[in-house]
């Protein structure tokens, strides 16, 4: 069987983000700590155990991006993704979700894998439209949220538990499909030192639009300009023993604030 | 001149990084109060590839090299000092020799499930008259038909009370002084083997410090790592090895205890301004991190030497007494720039500060390494 | 009918338009200046919902009715809305961020080809354009952003917009379109419903008390409760008290669990690592309450009180009880 896994490389949470003083519409990519986005971790971790728990299949690792992307794939060779495709091109630089989902697709429709695994959102532009919009562009059935999934005996089925306000909704859904990743599902391994010293034997193919017949357009959504959040005005410590504290606390929020 | 890690290099350090941070610093603490052997932590690190870094993928190890090791460690030392002393010991006190002059048969049995994690290793040199003076060994192994029998007390041994292997060093031939000893495998539960105490220690508490003893304990002649008589030639060479792994430990104890002080020094208010912005302390941190870049820099060039197979008895000397020295001072320091607080278990600075203390100690004191780097020096 | 704001209707799943409704159709309504209409996909319309929806602005309900919309399904929802929108071309189509419309209106603007805002918190006209703004980067940057070309699509989350004032003298006209409904090929096994805890929903409260890693174990939950049973607000949990398995992960607040925007935030031993403050940062007023005065939360907090919250906590739920009494 096997599993496309579409990834994507973001700033650390912990980083510092600045507007660039060049580029409004863009962040200052100089100091970033770049990282796997998390949710993606929980589709890498669910495709590797797939594979592990059927024993055979193979685990294809895609991102779109620039260079440092690479990065990102190996670590996703690290963790134990059989071989990584990079759609890297300048074309793409401005790709929004559809053209992404787009470029994916197409790189899917060559791979012709029975399941395709993301995260459920990417943890930078938090837009978490691809992987729905990929299942659009493919017309496969799809599922978003995920708790828990397992591919029947044959590969022909898998049911997933999908994550919805006050429950779980079960489904069965024919493969292909395409499944996006909820925290929960699992919890990620670290890459063990052999898999990363194997990472760098393992394959990370170039792919540029002409190879997809692809010749992406402009984008449907672009970014006007980035803005830095307004500051919160400052707030106030209410000092006192806690009776008092709480009493005053109580004032405020009913009579300034007006929130309760 | 090169000072960037490569790809992998990276990738090693960032995943110790994210597990200690993880799994290993939210325990530190507590398994130092109650000084408890963290096994379920030792068993991941296990499972990474973490206690056999430096040995080939055939027998049970990950293939990776000196300096992916001294970047992983630091970052687990950086986390807590007890589990960096069980993956140093593990890997350059037991499994580096063992792989070094073990035979195929030696590897396949003492190596491969030491090296891949599922059992511990200890190498056990010192003794009650044998510290500093490792030569005075009055543990004796007698050969017996195809047998020594061994007999003797190991002191102060590292992960002795949780190794399943010790690395034994004992006379063979006493007329012959220490070049009459040789070294021995010796499997837990060999009868007369035994673990007399375990020691309750100033720092690196969660690790255990035993002492073994040997009653006629009895050791297939097939047990001896190299030939009779190399044994202490072995004991040295593991040791520069074991330097550059207390080396890292000390630079990740130093960094943990600097990065405290630094987060203390921009919350912490004095006289209206966090404290960071007074000059004293402002130069305390330079100081702490000038020191810390110089120790990790000897520390990564030693690695290098030993991964090129150039020598490096000296830069490991040199390696152990800075980054040791560093540690002690930065760690007090880092108590210093704390106040009050820092003198207060809850800080967690004061740990840094006990756990620096051994790395002036074992595997050749402070004193130790300048005799070594002096005899380099004048050869 | 042509250039109309499309306003798609999320409800309880008995025929009730969910509250969120009110926001949606009430930011429709400032930016149309025209017309906006809600398009309701079901299984069961209630004409109490629909006067709901016509008292909130929409000046038609369009009802697509049919079991088969019932639970969402994708492959269903999006080409029998897509033939709708080929045969109405509205201007802009909305939805409240919910977890079945956060999927639906991407599959849809996939299928349309247009843009999509997802999660958006702002909405002007410049010209004739819509510009949304949306938090990226765990909140720390907001994005301002346009479409190539209409319909503008675009997803809101809850609480930030300022709901429109039912009125009962206004009503909506009914159409009932026929279109095709495809037949999926995934098939509902079984919903299986989660423990109510008789509070709000996280995403939907407008207020929402938290408990972080200072509440020190799952057994000390009962007393935030308590608080959320005399304010009528949700509980959620910081990411430190997720994984050390106090809470289900469905009540994360966070970047890796539920961003919420409610009107009072009320943290309680919750330090406000960044990755929190990525899913509460839009709070409209935040309260604090943790023993060390460093906490990071403190820094964006309104109102911080710096004490042990076993003490605050009881002492606080006695004063809203007083006052909500009175």
């Amino acid at each position: 069987m096997k599993i496309v896994v579409a990834v994507k490389q973001v700033p650390d949470t912990a980083t510092q983000v600045k507007i660039s003083g060049a580029d409004p519409k863009a962040i200052d990519t100089a100091g970033i700590t770049w990282i796997v986005s998390p949710y993606d971790e929980f589709a890498i971790e669910e495709a590797l155990r797939i594979k592990e728990k059927r024993g055979q299949g193979e685990v294809v690792a895609v991102s779109l991006g620039p260079d440092r992307v690479k990065e990102a794939l190996r670590s996703a060779l690290a963790m134990g993704c059989d071989r990584a495709i990079h759609l890297n091109d300048p074309a793409w630089a401005n790709a929004d979700t559809l053209a992404t989902a787009q470029a994916l697709a197409a790189v899917i429709k060559q791979e012709q894998p029975a399941l395709v695994l993301c995260g459920r959102q990417a943890i930078d532009d938090d837009m978490g439209a691809v992987g729905a919009q990929l299942a659009e562009v493919l017309d496969w059935p799809c599922a978003s949220w995920i708790m828990d999934e397992a591919v029947d005996a044959d590969a022909k089925t898998v049911r997933v538990g999908r994550q919805v306000e006050g429950g779980l909704e079960v489904f069965d859904i024919p493969l292909p499909a395409v499944l996006s990743a909820q925290k929960g599902l699992n919890e990620p391994r670290y890459p063990t030192l052999k898999g990363i010293m194997g990472a760098k034997k393992k394959e990370i193919k170039d792919v540029k639009p002409g190879d997809l017949g692809l010749t992406p357009g402009a984008p449907q959504l672009m970014v006007k300009k980035l803005e830095a959040l307004p500051a919160r005005p400052p707030g106030r410590i209410i000092q006192g023993e806690v009776k008092d504290a709480v009493k005053e606390l109580v004032r405020a929020l009913r009579e300034d604030a007006k929130a309760i | 001149m090169r000072i960037e890690l490569t790809d992998e290099q990276a990738m090693i350090r960032d995943m110790a990084r994210e597990f200690a941070q993880e799994h290993i610093a939210p325990i530190a603490a507590e398994i130092d109060r109650d000084a408890r052997f963290p096994h379920e932590t030792v068993k991941r690190m296990g499972e990474l590839g973490l206690l056999g870094i430096m040995v080939p993928e055939a027998w049970g190890g990950s293939g990776a090299d000196t300096v992916s090791y001294v970047v992983a460690l630091e970052e687990i030392a950086r986390a807590c000092a007890s589990h960096a002393v069980i993956m140093s010991v593990n890997n350059s006190l037991y499994c580096d020799p063992v792989w070094k002059y073990g035979t195929d048969e030696q590897r396949a049995r003492f190596l491969k499930p030491v090296a891949g994690g599922h059992a511990l290793g200890c190498f056990a040199l010192t003794e009650p008259e044998a510290g500093s003076d490792a030569r005075n060994q009055h543990t004796v192994a007698v050969r017996d038909g195809d047998d020594y029998v061994i007999t003797g007390r190991k002191l102060f041994i590292s992960t002795g009370r949780e190794a399943s292997y010790a690395l034994v060093f004992a006379q063979t031939d006493p007329a012959r002084a220490h070049r009459g000893i040789s070294a021995f495998v010796v499997e837990k539960n060999t009868p007369g083997f035994s673990v007399s105490k375990t020691e309750d220690k100033l720092g690196i508490r969660a690790s255990d410090t035993a002492e073994l003893v040997f009653d006629a304990c009895r050791v297939p002649a097939a047990n001896r790592i190299g030939d009779e008589g190399k044994g202490f030639h072995i004991a040295l060479a593991t040791l520069d090895g074991g330097r550059i792994g207390i080396a890292a430990q000390a630079v990740g104890i130093a960094v943990g205890a600097y990065e405290r002080s630094v987060r203390y020094a921009r919350e912490r208010k004095a006289f209206g301004v966090p404290i960071g912005e007074h000059q004293m302390i402002g130069w305390m941190l330079a100081d702490m991190a000038t020191a810390i870049d110089g120790a990790r820099l000897i520390t990564l060039k030693a690695a290098t030497l030993k991964d090129a197979g150039r020598p490096y008895t000296k830069e490991a000397s040199m390696a152990k007494l800075f980054a040791a020295e560093t540690a002690m001072k930065v760690a007090t320091d880092a108590v210093q720039v704390h106040g009050g607080f820092g003198f207060i278990r809850e800080a967690e600075v004061e740990r840094h500060f006990r756990d620096a203390k051994i790395t002036q100690i074992y595997e050749g004191t402070s004193q130790i390494q300048k005799l070594v780097i002096a005899r380099e020096v004048l050869k | 009918m042509a250039n109309a704001y499309w306003c798609i209707v999320e409800d309880d799943r008995k025929g009730a338009p969910k509250k969120v409704m009110s926001e949606v159709l009430g930011e429709a309504g400032r930016l149309a200046g025209g017309t906006v209409e809600a398009v309701w996909l079901t299984d069961k319309a209630t004409d109490d919902g629909i006067k709901q929806l016509g008292a909130w602005g929409a000046s038609k309900v369009w009802v697509l009715e049919n079991a088969a919309f019932a639970p969402y399904i994708g492959e269903v929802w999006v080409p029998a809305l897509a033939e709708l929108v080929a045969k109405e071309s509205p201007k802009a189509i909305f939805a409240p961020v919910t977890s079945r419309m956060r999927e639906f209106v991407a599959r849809l603007a996939a299928r349309l080809g247009a843009g999509l805002s997802a999660d958006s918190v702002g909405f002007a006209m410049e010209g004739d354009a819509l510009v949304a703004t949306r938090p990226v980067y765990a909140g720390k940057v907001l994005a301002k952003m346009t479409w190539a070309k209409t319909p503008w699509i675009a997803t809101m989350r809850p609480n930030v917009f300022k709901p429109a004032e039912a009125s009962v003298a206004k009503s909506a006209q009914v159409e009932k379109p026929s279109v095709k409904i495809p037949t999926p090929r995934m098939k509902l096994v079984e919903r299986r419903e989660e423990v109510s805890t008789g509070l709000p929903e996280l995403t939907e409260a407008e207020t929402v008390i938290s408990g972080g890693r200072g509440m020190k174990g799952p057994e000390n939950y009962v007393i935030l409760e308590k608080m959320a049973a005399v304010i009528g607000a949700a509980v959620g949990a910081s990411r430190a008290a997720v994984d050390a398995g106090w809470r289900p992960h469905r009540f994360q607040i966070g970047q890796t669990g539920r961003t919420i925007s409610p009107k009072l935030y009320l943290g309680f031993g919750v330090s406000g690592a960044i990755q929190h403050l990525a899913g509460m940062r839009t709070s409209k007023v935040i309260v604090a309450v943790n023993k060390d005065p460093e906490a990071p939360i403190f820094k964006i907090a309104d109102y911080g009180i710096v004490g042990d919250l076993f003490e605050v906590v009881p002492a606080l739920t006695d004063e809203f009880k007083k006052l909500l009494e009175k």
